[in-house]
This record gives C-alpha cells, sequence and structure tokens, in this order.
C-alpha cells in the first residue's frame, strides 16, 4: 500500500457509522468486531509479518485485561493509567516469552506449542490466585464516566476502539515501509539468508513479539472496561488465542487491513451460526474450525492475499496476450 | 606484506563421530579472486559455513582483517562486510527481486528511499535491471543466481563468499557470469569462491586450494594444482596419477 | 502421618505408574505422528476425547464393556486417522508445515466445540461393576481397571514393535521416517503411509480412551489436559522415540502423582507445564531423541 489513503479513508468510513445506526445490538456487534480485529492485527504483526505462529496470544491479551482490572480495583489506580500499564504489562510478558523462546532457537510447531503452553499455565494460575478473584474472576465496578474510562453511549466505545484499530492499522502500514518490516518479513521468507544479509533474526522477531503483544494487550484491556467482568477462562482462554490467529489468516496474512477484513467475515459467521441454530456454545467455534480448513486449504493466503494472487495473474494473461497479439 | 584478508588457522570441524573438516587452514588476500575446490563431500561448504558464521568450528580460528571472528553469528560478520550465497539459491520467495535486493541493502541504508535506490544500482549491475518487479519465484535458475549474487552484494561487502555459484548454469550462462564476477574484484571485493566449474576456476582464481575428505590437500595457483599428483588422485582415484602420468609420458 | 512416610508414598508411586502407563500410550501415538510426518499433530487431545465419548456411548447405548469396545474402537479410529490425514490434512495443508499445524489445529477446535455443542459440558462417567475392585499386592491395594490399563499399553507397545519390525507396512513407514525422498523414489507410496501412521496413532489414542473410561471421567475438555501432559512426555522422551514415549510416559505419571500429593491438584497440573517448557528451551531433542 503506496499512500495512507485507504487507511484514512476506512477509519473515515467507520468512524460515521453510529450517526446513522443507534441500534444497540449492531453497536456491539461492531465493538467486538473491531476488538477481535484489534487482537488479530496483534497477532498479525507476529505471525503474518514475522511467520511465527503463536497459538497463545491470550496471554497477552489476558495479561492487559486483569492488570487493568486489578490496579483499578485493588490499588484505586485510574482506569486510563491502568490501560497503559496493561498494555505495557502486556508487552513485557511478550518480551519474556519471546526472548525465552527464541533464544532457545524454537521455530515451528515448537514455537506454537510453547506459546501454548504459556497461556495454559497463565490462565491456571489465574484460576487459583488470589489476587484475580480467582474461581470467581474480576469485576469493574460500574461508573459511567469518561475518568473511568467508561462510558454512557455505545457509541463513545466504539469510537475508543475504532481509535485504537486505526492506530494498528497505521502501526502495520509503517512496518511495512521501514526497515525493521524488511528484515522481519525476511526472516519470516527464509531465516538463514536473513541472518547472512545482517539481520539479528533472534533481535527482530523478539521485537516483533513485542509489539504483537503490546496490541493484542490493548484489546484485552478494552474487553476489560467494555464488559466489567473478566475470569480465567475469559481473560486466558484459547478462544481469544483462536481468534487472533484466525481473523488474519482469513482476511489476509501479513496485510495491513487482512486483520479487520477477517473479524468481520468470522463475526458475521458467528453470527450467522446462531441465527441458524440457537446459541448453544461451541457452535461459533465449529463454524470457525471449519472456515480455518477451508481456507487454509482454497485460500491460503487469505482474502486480501486471494485477490491480489488473481490480480497478479489477470495482468500476467494480459500482459502475454498483449504481447502475442503484437508478434502475431 | 602485510596479512590476508582472510586467514583461516587450522579450523576443524566434528559431528559426533565424524571429523568433517580436518585441520584446514587457507588465506583469501585482499582484493584478489581464490578458490576452493575439491570432490563432492570433502567438506567445502562446511567450511563455508564455518566461514560465514553458521558454524562454530571444534578448533582453529578465522581472522579476518586481523581480527578473531572465529564463532561469531553471520548477521555480525555481514556488518563486517562479510557476505555470502547459498549454494542452492534461497530467494525470498513471496518478494519482488528489488525487495530482496533491498533487505541486503538495508544494511548499510536505515532509510526506505536511500535503500532502495542502492538495491536498484546493484540489481542494474548484475544485469537484472528490467526484472526488478518481477515476483523472485518467477526467475529462471540463471537469474537466481544473480539475484543471490545481487542480495549480497548490496550489504557492500569487502570479502565475499561464493558457493557454487556457477552451478547449473549452462555454458553460455557460464561465460555471461564470469565477467561480472572478475567486475566485482576489479572494483576491490576479496572473492573466496567454492567451484567445480573447473573452466572458471582456471579463469577467474589466482589461487587455488584443494579440500579432500576434510584436509587441504595442495594449494597453488590453478595450472600447479591441476598437475598435483594428490590432487588428481582425489578427484579420480587412487592410482589415477600414475596412469595418467605414464599415458602422457611424465 | 507425614506425605513422604512409605505407607502414603508407595502407593502414589505405583498409582503414577498405572496413570503414566496410559499416558504413555497417548504419548506414543503422538510421537509415532511426529516421527513420521514430523508434524506435532494438534488434534490428538480432541480425538482423544472423541474416543472417550464413543466408548461412553458404546457402553450406554450397545451395554459394550470397555475393553470389548477396543476391537470395535481401535480399527474405527484407525480408519477416522486414516482419513483424516489422507483426505484433509493432507491435501488442504499443501505440504507446508506452517499449514499443517493450522489443520490440526482447526480439526481440534471443530472436534472439541462438535462435543461440546452435542453433549453439553457436562462431566459424565460409566459404572462398570469392577470399577472399584482392587488387588492386594500386600503393602498396597491397586484398581483393577488400573493394572489391566498398565498391561495394555505394553501389549500395545509390543504390538506395535512387532507391526514396524516385521511387517511391510512399518518397514515402509520406518523408510519414509528416515528418508522420505528416498522412499518416494523407491516407489513407497509416502500419502499412504502418512495416512497408516496418523490411523496408527489415532488408533492408540481409542485403546486409551476404553482403558481410562472405567475409573476416568468425560466431558469435551479432557481430552486436551491429556494431550497436553503427552506433549509434555513426548518432548521429554523425545520427539518420534518410542522407548522416550514409554519411559517419559512413566516418569511424567509418577512425578504427576508425587507433586498432586504434595502441592495439591491445580498447582501439580502447573509442575507439568513448567517441566514441559523448561525442556523445550533448554534440551528439546528430549532425552532419547534426535534432532529437534
Amino acid at each position: 500500500m503506496k499512500s495512507v489513503l485507504p487507511i484514512v479513508s476506512v477509519i473515515a468510513a467507520l468512524a460515521v457509522v453510529p450517526l446513522f445506526i443507534q441500534s444497540n445490538v449492531t453497536l456491539n456487534f461492531l465493538v467486538v468486531t473491531l476488538l477481535i480485529a484489534l487482537a488479530g492485527q496483534g497477532w498479525n504483526i507476529l505471525g503474518g509479518y514475522g511467520g511465527q505462529y503463536s497459538f497463545g496470544h491470550a496471554a497477552f491479551f489476558g495479561t492487559g485485561a486483569y492488570v487493568t482490572a486489578i490496579l483499578q480495583m485493588r490499588y484505586g489506580v485510574n482506569a486510563w493509567i491502568g490501560f497503559a500499564v496493561g498494555i505495557a504489562a502486556g508487552a513485557a510478558v511478550g518480551a519474556i516469552i519471546g526472548g525465552l523462546t527464541f533464544r532457545s532457537g524454537l521455530r515451528g510447531s515448537y514455537f506454537a506449542l510453547v506459546t501454548l503452553a504459556f497461556a495454559e499455565v497463565l490462565r491456571i494460575v489465574a484460576s487459583v490466585a488470589p489476587i484475580t478473584g480467582a474461581g470467581v474472576g474480576t469485576l469493574i465496578k460500574l461508573d459511567l464516566r469518561a475518568q473511568a474510562l467508561q462510558f454512557q453511549s455505545r457509541a463513545a466505545f466504539y469510537w475508543l476502539i475504532l481509535a485504537l484499530v486505526a492506530l494498528s492499522l497505521l502501526i502495520a502500514w509503517l512496518l511495512e515501509r521501514s526497515r525493521f518490516g524488511a528484515w522481519l518479513i525476511a526472516v519470516r521468507e527464509n531465516e538463514d539468508a536473513a541472518m547472512a544479509l545482517g539481520v539479528d533474526a533472534t533481535m527482530v522477531k523478539l521485537g516483533a513479539m513485542v509489539l504483537s503483544a503490546a496490541i493484542t494487550a490493548a484489546a484485552g484491556c478494552f474487553y476489560a472496561q467494555y464488559f466489567l467482568f473478566i475470569d480465567a477462562g475469559i481473560a486466558y482462554g484459547t478462544w481469544i488465542s483462536i481468534e487472533a490467529l484466525l481473523t488474519p489468516i482469513i482476511g489476509g496474512v501479513g496485510t495491513v487491513f487482512g486483520p479487520l477484513l477477517g473479524a468481520l467475515v468470522v463475526k458475521s459467521l458467528s453470527e450467522g451460526a446462531k441465527l441458524v441454530a440457537g446459541d448453544a456454545p461451541g457452535l461459533d467455534l465449529v463454524v470457525y474450525g471449519i472456515v480455518l480448513v477451508l481456507v487454509i486449504w482454497f485460500a491460503p493466503r487469505g482474502l486480501i492475499g486471494t485477490v491480489a494472487d488473481v490480480r497478479k495473474w489477470l495482468l500476467r494473461r494480459s500482459s502475454r496476450s498483449v504481447r502475442e497479439a503484437g508478434h502475431g | 606484506m602485510a596479512e590476508p584478508l582472510l586467514v583461516v588457522d587450522r579450523v576443524s570441524q566434528r559431528f559426533g563421530g565424524l571429523l568433517a573438516v580436518d585441520a584446514a587452514s587457507l588465506s583469501a588476500p585482499a582484493g584478489r579472486i581464490t578458490a576452493l575446490i575439491g570432490p563432492n563431500g570433502a567438506g567445502k561448504t562446511t567450511l563455508f559455513a564455518i566461514i560465514s558464521g553458521f558454524l562454530k568450528p571444534s578448533a582453529g580460528s578465522i581472522r579476518y582483517n586481523g581480527e578473531e571472528i572465529t564463532g561469531e553469528p553471520p548477521h555480525r560478520l555481514a556488518r563486517r562486510g562479510i557476505a555470502r550465497t547459498f549454494q542452492i539459491v534461497q530467494p525470498f520467495a513471496g518478494l519482488s527481486v528489488l525487495e530482496n535486493i533491498l533487505v541486503g541493502a538495508h544494511l548499510r541504508h536505515r532509510a526506505r528511499t536511500a535503500a532502495l535506490a542502492a538495491a536498484e544500482q546493484v540489481g542494474r549491475e548484475v544485469g537484472l535491471g528490467d526484472m526488478l518487479g518481477r515476483s523472485a519465484d518467477t526467475l529462471t535458475v540463471a537469474g537466481r543466481k544473480r539475484l543471490e549474487l545481487a542480495r549480497a552484494l548490496a550489504t557492500d561487502p569487502k570479502l565475499l563468499l561464493l558457493d557454487e555459484v556457477l552451478a547449473g548454469l549452462n555454458p553460455s550462462e557460464i561465460r555471461d557470469f564470469v565477467p561480472v564476477i572478475r567486475g566485482l574484484c576489479a572494483r576491490g571485493i576479496t572473492i573466496l569462491m567454492i567451484e567445480h566449474v573447473m573452466q572458471a576456476v582456471m579463469s577467474l582464481s589466482e589461487h587455488v586450494f584443494v579440500l579432500a575428505e576434510g584436509r587441504i590437500i595442495a594449494e597453488g595457483s590453478p595450472a600447479m594444482v591441476v598437475a598435483d599428483a594428490a590432487v588428481v588422485e582425489a578427484y579420480l582415484g587412487h592410482g589415477a596419477a600414475a596412469k595418467l602420468g605414464a599415458s602422457h609420458g611424465l | 502421618m507425614s506425605v513422604l512416610s512409605p505407607a502414603i508414598l508407595i502407593p502414589a508411586i505405583l498409582n503414577g505408574l498405572l496413570t503414566g502407563a496410559v499416558y504413555a500410550l497417548v504419548a506414543l501415538g503422538l510421537t509415532l505422528i511426529y516421527g513420521v510426518l514430523h508434524i506435532i499433530n494438534f488434534a490428538h487431545g480432541a480425538l482423544l476425547s472423541v474416543a472417550l465419548f464413543a466408548a461412553f456411548f458404546a457402553y450406554q447405548a450397545l451395554g459394550l464393556d470397555p475393553y470389548l469396545a477396543i476391537i470395535l474402537l481401535a480399527p474405527g479410529f484407525f480408519a477416522l486417522g486414516y482419513g483424516l490425514q489422507r483426505f484433509v490434512i493432507g491435501p488442504a495443508s499443501h505440504g507446508d508445515d506452517r499449514n499443517m499445524l493450522l489443520i490440526t489445529l482447526a480439526i481440534a477446535i471443530i472436534l472439541e466445540n462438535a462435543l461440546l455443542y452435542a453433549f453439553r459440558a457436562d462431566t459424565r462417567t460409566i459404572d462398570v461393576p469392577y470399577a472399584f475392585e482392587t488387588i492386594d499386592f500386600g503393602f498396597t491395594f491397586l484398581a483393577v481397571p488400573r493394572v489391566i490399563g498398565f498391561g495394555a499399553v505394553f501389549i500395545v507397545a509390543l504390538l506395535l514393535w512387532l507391526i514396524m519390525g516385521w511387517t511391510d507396512i512399518g518397514k515402509a513407514i520406518r523408510a519414509v521416517a528416515k528418508e522420505k525422498l528416498g522412499a518416494e523414489l523407491v516407489g513407497i507410496d509416502v500419502a499412504h503411509v502418512y495416512a497408516v501412521t496418523f490411523g496408527l496413532g489415532t488408533a492408540c489414542v481409542a485403546i486409551a480412551a476404553c482403558l481410562l473410561i472405567p475409573t476416568y471421567y468425560l466431558n469435551p475438555h479432557v481430552g486436551n489436559a491429556f494431550v497436553l501432559i503427552a506433549f509434555t512426555i513426548v518432548v521429554l522422551g523425545g520427539m518420534g522415540s518410542v522407548p522416550g514415549a514409554l519411559v517419559g510416559g512413566l516418569v511424567i505419571g509418577v512425578i504427576e502423582s508425587l507433586s498432586g500429593l504434595i502441592l495439591g491438584e491445580s498447582l501439580g497440573q502447573i509442575g507439568i507445564f513448567l517441566i514441559f517448557i523448561a525442556v523445550l528451551l533448554v534440551r528439546p531433542s528430549g532425552l532419547f531423541g534426535a534432532r529437534a
């Protein structure tokens, strides 16, 4: 993407939506979609651009959520500061996990396994530790003031999450045009070749992990403020690890808009499934699983990637026929 | 005379019970082309992997520009000015030719515009000027070899390690490539090349080292080395030198 | 009575061994699949859950004793595993390792949540008459089903060893595990071998389910708990190593039993994970393993 215009246009278009749509149900749907898009963009930085597939991004989401909730409820910290600290805490967890795993040289399936294990450890700890309220979970007290990062109107939450998503899109766009981004993509394509060209693969992956963790942690912090209740299964559950990876893969790994598009698809599918088959637990994840298989099978580069491939193929065909016509 | 740019001093590499490289010593003087030849399985690529930082040797030392670099990782060596190409070409398949070279250029240029300009220039130098926008995986073998070279060149190296860069090319492609390599040397880049294509070794290199079964068994000018009995035996087998000598009346 | 007195320790260790044997069987399937296909089968746990439900319904609906159900379920799950690899995982992943990871993860998601959707999260058990019978070993009593389970695991391990060593397909599997390209070049149908291996691994899981169900409970998530333990065993014992899976299983079973004794249930679980992470970071090739 050459210019920042597409991002600006998309965000502008999305920003005016609450002026036309007042339905709380729809706004809620959009807020959750944007929330998942944010978490997914975090995964996209490490997995899409960096090629390191984490199966445990819940570790960062949950940390963001718990840190911001605990700081407010147990230590009376201001919600906005709590939000920022939550992001920093998520980034720190990313640094720790990344530091341990990348220095050991873990790649591929082993990396996925370790991230899964870390997320599970955090989930178990959170389910028994007193500070998180253990099995009962943590409630954030209802306090509908802007200072407490809670809003009377859903539209205000919508604009907040939209702003965060806009920021994440910008970060991805900047990444694509930066030296760090070029190095990260090179590591994804071929780590050894990248190293031979002077890329410190370990540090690059670590940097991507920290950035990725921070973005997903921000989604977790927002979740806590919006829903006002979290427990170990919500904060560190596999559901968010799955949705965080699903949205970029469906929308297009390693693209700026992939996670946003993917989130729209995923959430729409989920709503559609509920309409058809009722609200029993497990159904939306079954749908997600099936969609994941179908996407990997038939469109492994996701929606955006496949569209780009088709365009390239069409371009090649038309240039070939022009050349043939010229020689005819 | 000053110490050569690269000095490999009695380097050994052991993999479990296998001694892949046995106290091998070689040197590459600055601004010259040095070749490393030897029969298949001699350990040449292992030695390259050691020199380029992908393997830590079990024994021995490597000096570059007078400094110890033994065991330093590849990315640090690249920053020092040591670049390598891979025997099995490894382009960044999803990226365009220019984007591939860009990765190398970024080592010396932080800003994207400067790096792109440098990458484009290197691309033209190796003859890929028309193909910069194409996806790397659409290149022919010869194109990929040029890309491999371009990427390494973009890091602005002082020492270039070429690992069988001519392998897989047909004779006319080889004829086109040889002047490119000679041109690099003319620019002051020191080259150490592993090569099987003898015509290239003879015409390009000034000094040749022969590695067989992990050991350096001969070194000297190309003409000397090719006539060396031990070298002939290493390639053609036991007794071959005598037979050849007999039939040539040497 | 101190927790460390022999009267408590010895039964804990012995029970750990018995549990560990079943863990080992689950791990055996996983390590077999890794050793040949070189992928970590993320669907392993969900397949265990499905097998547990199958054994459950075999008992409830057909009155089939779990040990007899093995005769039905082992071949059935072999076929399921074969079909999954041959017709879904293989084609869908286009040979890319990262995609294979995702596909097996997707299958895990589908299976586990389909169970959740169909049967809710309620925990169920079956009531076999011998569930609580014990055998008196003199110094301690051990539950009959668990002793049977221990023996059965070694029979299965022996069978697998015989298959690998003495049958044509076993030799083909070993060939593909060692050198896939070479095996292809001599005419071995690699896709078929992969599928057979996956089938064998899934059959192991089915047998483990039948051995577990007399004394264990089931719900859609149980498989995951087991499989994370199985991952730890496989990593500890060495990916692709059969003896490693067996020894590792017994070791982990004992560790779990002892740490559960000393630290309590949920923290015992964390102990396993931490061992898992530690092994991956420090010595990914495990105790017996080849390359990581």
